[in-house]
């Protein structure tokens, strides 16, 4: 009967039949939330694009629930509110001066850390730990102390920074360079040394072993320490609400704002940097399965 | 008489309280096939590591074609290796890994892509010049490490392992074509393995390391069938070994009284120990004869023992036998499967007997451990 069982467990295209999907309805119980995640941690920033649309009748207005109505007046003016473009121009000034020193430093931290063993490296890494574990707000208040009281200190007094650009440069900085080190620590720690080894191998002398192999193999990590530690100062407030004096950078402009009224222009270049942001998740996207392709 | 290309002179490396290698001395000539052979542990990369200059030695001089190179960096030094993982630069394509040390000689970019292309057809790479390292199988991965380290035409080519990643059949397949390459380009191979029958198939000497130190050196047949220690013997093969007492030895033959009564001739310069050393002598499995004992005497020049048949066992192309020989002794036996005489059966009282010539002496070594092999 082997002929029969067989015409009726194929079908007509002489196939196995084929396996259904799972018709159950727990099925839908991940996915769900999955989106239920997505909507509850992007709403806000939905909220923040369309309220840049808004047609508040005056400005500033007084936190508002209502959507008046479109309008692209605050995009046509983005920074037609006094104080606004300085901050704006004071965050963006910080934040690439600051990444770039703190990553310069942090991936020399980094690359020592995970790599040599020295003198000190137990400490260090203590160090760093405790600089990222710390509340801000300790951070922040110790910094200021440091500040107020460095014009007092014999000799080094003279170069004492009032409290603006310098210092809330200098506290970014701090900050940033234990992030980066760490980006760059882990990199190097798994780095296979035998690379390295057999760049020697092959006659490269160890600077050029370090520009040839280490540095490109270490330069993702460096790249996202950079951006980690721009982001860090674009958005940090509360250590910089300490040092910063009469100077505002964006987010303590907007805190300043709030209360009297937050200002539309406000959402539209809060819709600008987050646009900028996913530009760059896409390209970082796009580079890395270009280089896959490749 | 070829040129002594590597010299080590009482090389020793320590590891704080670790002696990593002991005192090791070695003279490679010009265009050998050398091996460095044993187990895990015993200091093989790290001898070969401190010829490529990757380690100082703690004592000891390292000649390169006559040169002390011992405090020359790797970099310095014309000699390339073949890493154990091959350690290729992922971020760079085939072709680039394999200019990567002509660039860096800074050769003319003409000859860097004739020399590329050259050595990409030797190790039978063609076409995969942009692929990734990541990209290809560990085989074709293998081909692009020794590609990289021949195209420099170093004086030396170190290999660590390089076969260890490798499946049977490809490992078999890669070392008929390192053998080939060898003989092809002509230069001096040093080659670290842990493989016994891999080092003896491709060396044209070897040496047997054990706790960092050589226990013996020689061509692999030379070093086979006369083991000078317990530990060579049992490393390199299988072996039957006897545990006896030196009785004598005059007109060119020794005679051990083995446990169990047995005495055992071999030629004196096989014994070269006074007489009343503990030894142990030995014979290689496939030199015993085996037959069903009917109490004819072996001829002349044969030492023979009896015992009863353990265990047969059908490998196809022989037999393995073992036997339970004098003082509960395991001998163990190899027959080529001929097929003109009737196998003895498990349970048979059997006579062993081997030539005197294939009988070798050893002094017994303390704390060896040595798996029983399958
Ligand atoms: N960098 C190191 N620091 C401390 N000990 C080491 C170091 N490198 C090797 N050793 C020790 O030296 C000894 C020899 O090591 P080596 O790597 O030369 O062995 P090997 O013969 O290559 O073994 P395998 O076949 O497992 O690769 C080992 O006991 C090892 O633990
Ligand atoms: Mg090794």
């Amino acid at each position: 009967m082997g002929a029969t069982t067989l015409t009726t467990r194929a079908d007509e295209t002489g196939l196995a039949p084929l396996h259904r999907p799972n018709k159950r309805w727990t099925r839908f119980i991940l996915p769900g939330f999955t989106w239920l995640m997505i909507v509850y941690l992007a709403s806000p920033i939905f909220v923040m694009i369309l309220y840049s649309f808004n047609d508040v009748p005056v400005v500033p207005v007084k936190q508002t629930p209502k959507f008046w109505g479109f309008t692209l007046r605050w995009w046509r003016d983005p920074f037609g509110v006094p104080g606004m473009p300085e901050a704006v121009r004071l965050s963006l000034e910080i934040a690439p001066l600051s990444a770039l020193v703190a990553t310069t430093l942090g991936a020399l931290l980094g690359l020592a850390l995970g790599r040599y063993r020295f003198r000190g490296k137990g400490p260090m890494n203590f160090l760093i730990f405790i600089a990222i574990a710390v509340p801000e707000i300790v951070l922040g208040s110790s910094l200021l102390s440091l500040f107020i009281t460095w014009p007092d200190v014999p000799v080094l007094g003279s170069f004492a920074p009032g409290l603006g650009f310098t210092t809330i440069l200098l506290s970014h900085i701090g900050f940033s360079v234990a992030f980066v080190a760490v980006t760059v620590r882990a990199r190097v720690q798994t780095l296979d040394r035998s690379l390295e080894d057999a760049a020697q191998d092959l006659f490269a002398d160890p600077v050029t072993t370090f520009f040839k192999v280490t540095l490109p193999l270490i330069a993702p990590s460096i790249l996202a320490g950079f951006l980690l530690a721009f982001v860090l100062s674009l958005d940090d407030f509360v250590i910089t609400n300490f040092v910063s004096g009469a100077s505002a950078t964006f987010p303590i402009f907007v805190y300043g704002a709030t209360r009297i009224g937050l200002p539309p222009h406000v959402n539209v270049i809060g819709t600008m940097l987050f646009a900028a942001g996913v530009l760059a998740a896409v390209a970082n996207l796009a580079i890395q399965s270009w280089r896959a392709r490749r | 008489m070829p040129e002594v290309d590597v010299r080590l002179d009482r090389v020793t490396k320590d590891f704080g309280e670790t002696v990593a290698v002991d005192d090791v001395s070695l003279d490679i000539p010009e265009g050998e096939f050398f091996s460095l052979l044993g187990p895990s542990g015993c200091g093989k990369t790290t001898t070969l590591r401190m010829i490529g200059g990757f380690e100082e030695p703690t004592r000891g001089t390292i000649y390169l074609k006559g040169r002390d190179v011992t405090d020359l960096p790797p970099y310095k030094r014309d000699v390339n290796t073949v890493f154990q993982s091959y350690a290729l630069f992922p971020h760079l394509n085939v072709y680039e890994n394999i200019a990567f040390g002509l660039r860096r000689r800074k050769v003319p970019k003409d000859e860097i892509d004739q020399r590329v292309k050259e050595v990409m057809k030797l190790v039978d790479l063609v076409g995969f010049e942009k692929r990734r390292p990541s990209q290809m199988s560990g085989g074709q991965q293998q081909r692009v490490a020794l590609a990289r380290a021949l195209v420099n035409r170093p004086k030396v080519l170190l290999l660590d392992e390089p076969l260890g990643a490798l499946d049977l059949k490809l490992r078999k397949q890669m070392q008929l074509e390192l053998k080939r390459i060898q003989s092809e380009v002509g230069i001096t191979f040093i080659y670290v393995t842990h493989d016994q029958e891999e080092a003896m198939t491709m060396s044209d000497r070897l040496a047997v390391m054990r706790a960092g130190k050589i226990e013996q050196i020689g061509p692999p047949e030379e070093v086979y069938e006369n083991p000078q220690t317990e530990f060579v013997a049992s490393f390199l093969g299988a072996s039957n070994l006897l545990e006896g007492e030196l009785k004598e030895s005059a007109n060119g033959v020794a005679t051990v009284l083995a446990i169990g009564g047995t005495v055992v001739h071999l030629p004196a310069e096989r014994a070269p120990f006074r007489v009343g050393t503990r030894v142990k002598v030995g014979v290689r499995p496939e030199k015993v004869h085996i037959a069903v004992d009917d109490g004819t005497e072996p001829p002349p020049g044969f030492n023979s023992v009896t015992g009863i048949l353990r265990m047969s066992t059908y490998i196809g192309v022989s037999h393995q036998y073992k036997v339970e020989g004098p003082g509960g002794h395991t001998l163990t036996v190899w027959v080529q499967n001929l097929g003109d005489t009737p196998p003895p059966h498990p349970g048979d009282r059997v006579r062993l007997a081997w030539r005197w010539e294939h009988t070798f002496a050893v002094l017994p070594q303390e704390g060896l451990v040595l798996e029983e092999e399958e």
